[in-house]
C-alpha cells in the first residue's frame, strides 16, 4: 500500500492511523514564519466513525488504507448477515451489523447502497439520501388534515419509526430522508 | 490539481483585487511621506537562507555569471540584499515583493507571497513596533477598525494564554501543556526533540487561536534570534517581535545583527541543524557578510506580509480569496 506524505493529505484520503482505517476530513497546515511546520488533520475512524484531531510535523506520512467506496444493492438479510451484490459483476457481500450499524433500520431489498470495504470485507454501508418505505403500523388517519402540524409516529417496513403528519394511513408510501430521519413527503411507486 | 470548468477564473473576486491594488497603494503613500526610499533587488539569487525552517526553491540557470552548479535560488525575503543597501548607504528603505517558499500551502499560506519589508536606520525595535502600528492603521483606514495594540514579551504571551513560562519550560513541561489543553503532539515527538519545536506546537496550537485584536510579542528566546541581536538578560532574549492581527502573525521585525562573525556562527549553525536534519546545506551568501564585514548601520527592519493583511481587511477565510490566482489555480 502506498504512504502518503502530510503535504498529499487531502478530505476522503484512506489512511491508517493507530492500526485502523481513517479518512482525512481536514487538513490544516500551520507554521510561526521562523518556526517548525505541523499539519493539524482532522480525520474520522472508518470503524467507529468518531472524530479524532492530530498533529503531524509536515513531512511525515501514514501508510495508505485498502478501503474502497463502492455501488451495491442490498438482496436480504438471513438474521445475521445483510447481503449485497456488486451489479455489474453480480459478486456478493455479506456485512455484519457491526457494518450495517443503525443504518439497517433504512436497507429495503434491491436499493443501491454505498458500501466501503476494508481490505475487501464490509466496514460500513451507507443507504440512499432518500428511500420509500411502506407505513406498516401508525394510528389511524385524520381525513382532511393536511395541515402537518403535531404529527404522530408511524412504523416503517424496515422497522423504521418516523414522526408523520396526522393524515397518513398504514400501507401509505413515504420518502424519508435517511441521514436526519425525517419524513420527507408521500410517495407513489 | 484543479482541472474544473472554472479553474481559470481568479481565486479572489474583482472587488478584493480592487481593494488590494489601493492598499498597496497607500502603503507606498505611506512610505513616500516618511521619506522611505523604495527598492528593488534580485529575487535570483547564488546564494540562500540556511534557515532550517525554510526552504528556497532551486531554480537553473545557463546563461553568463552562472555559478558552479549552474544553480539559483528564488528569495525567501529580500533581506540580504536589502541590506546590502544599507551597508553601502543607502539610508531608509523599503520593498514590496514576492518571496517564494517551498512546501507552505494552506489557509495562511501560499508558497509565493507578497512581502513589505523595512528598515530604519537609527530606528530601535519600539520605534519600529509604533511605526508597524502606524503602518497599519494608515492602511487600514476606512477598512477596518483597529483595537488599541496589546504588548507582550514571548515569557508573559505563554504564562497568559498557555499557563507555562515560555522561556524556561523545557520539552517535558511544554508536552504537559499540550495535554491540559488537550492536544495530542505528533506522535514522533520525545523530549529529546529541539525545545522550540514544543514552543512552536504550544504557540500555534494553544495561543494564536486566543489572539484576538492587535498584539505584539517581544523579547523571544535567544535560540528564536534568527538576524537579530541577543539582549544578554537573563536568560537572554532575541530582540525581535512579532505583530498579530486576530491570532494571525502579520510581521516579524528584528534589531538587525550587525556582528559579522556572530552571523557567520549562526549561518554555519543553521547549515549544521539541516545537514543533521538530512536537509541540502545552503550556500552563504558571503557578498551580505562583506557589506556586514564594511558595516552595517544600526537598524531596525521588519518582514510583514501584505496578503495577509488583505486577510484581515476582507475577513477571508483562506487565502487564495486574496490572491488572483492562489496555487491551485496557478
Amino acid at each position: 500500500m502506498a504512504t502518503y506524505n502530510t503535504s498529499e493529505f487531502k478530505g476522503g484520503l484512506k489512511v491508517m492511523l493507530d492500526g485502523d482505517p481513517c479518512t482525512i476530513i481536514e487538513n490544516e497546515f500551520v507554521k510561526p514564519g521562523k518556526g517548525q511546520a505541523f499539519n493539524r488533520v482532522k480525520l474520522r475512524n472508518l470503524k467507529t466513525g468518531r472524530v479524532i484531531e492530530r498533529t503531524f510535523k509536515s513531512n511525515e506520512s501514514l501508510d495508505g488504507a485498502d478501503v474502497v467506496d463502492t455501488d451495491m444493492q442490498y438482496l436480504y438479510n438471513d438474521g445475521e448477515f445483510w447481503h449485497f451484490m456488486v451489479p455489474d459483476t453480480f459478486e456478493q457481500f455479506a456485512a455484519d451489523a457491526a457494518a450495517v450499524g443503525d443504518n439497517a433500520k433504512w436497507l429495503k431489498e434491491q436499493d443501491i447502497c454505498v458500501m466501503t470495504l476494508y481490505n475487501g470485507v464490509p466496514l460500513a454501508v451507507v443507504p440512499p439520501n432518500h428511500v420509500i418505505l411502506a407505513v406498516t403500523e401508525t394510528d389511524p388517519g385524520v381525513r382532511g388534515d393536511t395541515s402537518g402540524g403535531g404529527g404522530k409516529p408511524a412504523t416503517l417496513e424496515t422497522g423504521a419509526v418516523v414522526r408523520v403528519p396526522l393524515f397518513i394511513n398504514i400501507g401509505d408510501l413515504l420518502k424519508v430522508d435517511t441521514r436526519s430521519g425525517e419524513y420527507v413527503s408521500r410517495a407513489k411507486e | 490539481m484543479m482541472h474544473g470548468t472554472h479553474a481559470w477564473q481568479p481565486s479572489a473576486s474583482l472587488d478584493t483585487l480592487r481593494m488590494r491594488a489601493q492598499l498597496l497603494a497607500r502603503v507606498r503613500q505611506f512610505f513616500a511621506q516618511r521619506a522611505v526610499l523604495e527598492v528593488e533587488t534580485p529575487i535570483l539569487s547564488a546564494a540562500a537562507t540556511p534557515a532550517p525552517h525554510l526552504d528556497s526553491f532551486a531554480v537553473a540557470y545557463r546563461g553568463p555569471h552562472a555559478p558552479l552548479a549552474g544553480r539559483l535560488y528564488l528569495h525567501t525575503s529580500p533581506e540580504y540584499p536589502m541590506k546590502r543597501l544599507l551597508a553601502a548607504g543607502s539610508g531608509n528603505i523599503y520593498q514590496l515583493c514576492r518571496v517564494f517558499r517551498d512546501g507552505e500551502a494552506g489557509a495562511r499560506h501560499n508558497p509565493e507571497f507578497t512581502l513589505l519589508e523595512w528598515y530604519r536606520v537609527g530606528f530601535g525595535l519600539a520605534q519600529l513596533i509604533e511605526e508597524v502600528e502606524h503602518l497599519l492603521r494608515s492602511v487600514l483606514a476606512g477598512v477596518r477598525e483597529l483595537p488599541m495594540a496589546v504588548h507582550y514579551r514571548y515569557r508573559d504571551l505563554f504564562l497568559q494564554y498557555a499557563g507555562v513560562d515560555g522561556l524556561t519550560a523545557g520539552a517535558s513541561e511544554l508536552r504537559a501543556c499540550l495535554n491540559r489543553h488537550g492536544h495530542r503532539p505528533p506522535a514522533g515527538m520525545t523530549d529529546a526533540d529541539d525545545v522550540d519545536t514544543w514552543r512552536d506546537l504550544v504557540l500555534t496550537h494553544i495561543i494564536e487561536p486566543q489572539l484576538v485584536g492587535l498584539v505584539f510579542v517581544t523579547d523571544y528566546p535567544a535560540s528564536q534570534a534568527a538576524l537579530a541581536r541577543i539582549v544578554a538578560t537573563t536568560p537572554p532574549v532575541a530582540a525581535r517581535f512579532e505583530c498579530y492581527l486576530d491570532g494571525v502573525e502579520l510581521a516579524n521585525g528584528f534589531h538587525e545583527l550587525s556582528d559579522v562573525a556572530e552571523q557567520r556562527r549562526r549561518f554555519e549553525q543553521e547549515n549544521a541543524t539541516r545537514a543533521v536534519a538530512g536537509r541540502p546545506v545552503m550556500p552563504l551568501d558571503e557578498r551580505l557578510l562583506a557589506a556586514l564585514a564594511n558595516g552595517l548601520p544600526e537598524c531596525s527592519g521588519v518582514a510583514l506580509g501584505f496578503d495577509r493583511l488583505m486577510v484581515c481587511a476582507t475577513d477571508a477565510k483562506r487565502i487564495e480569496e486574496v490572491l488572483a490566482f492562489g496555487i491551485e489555480r496557478a
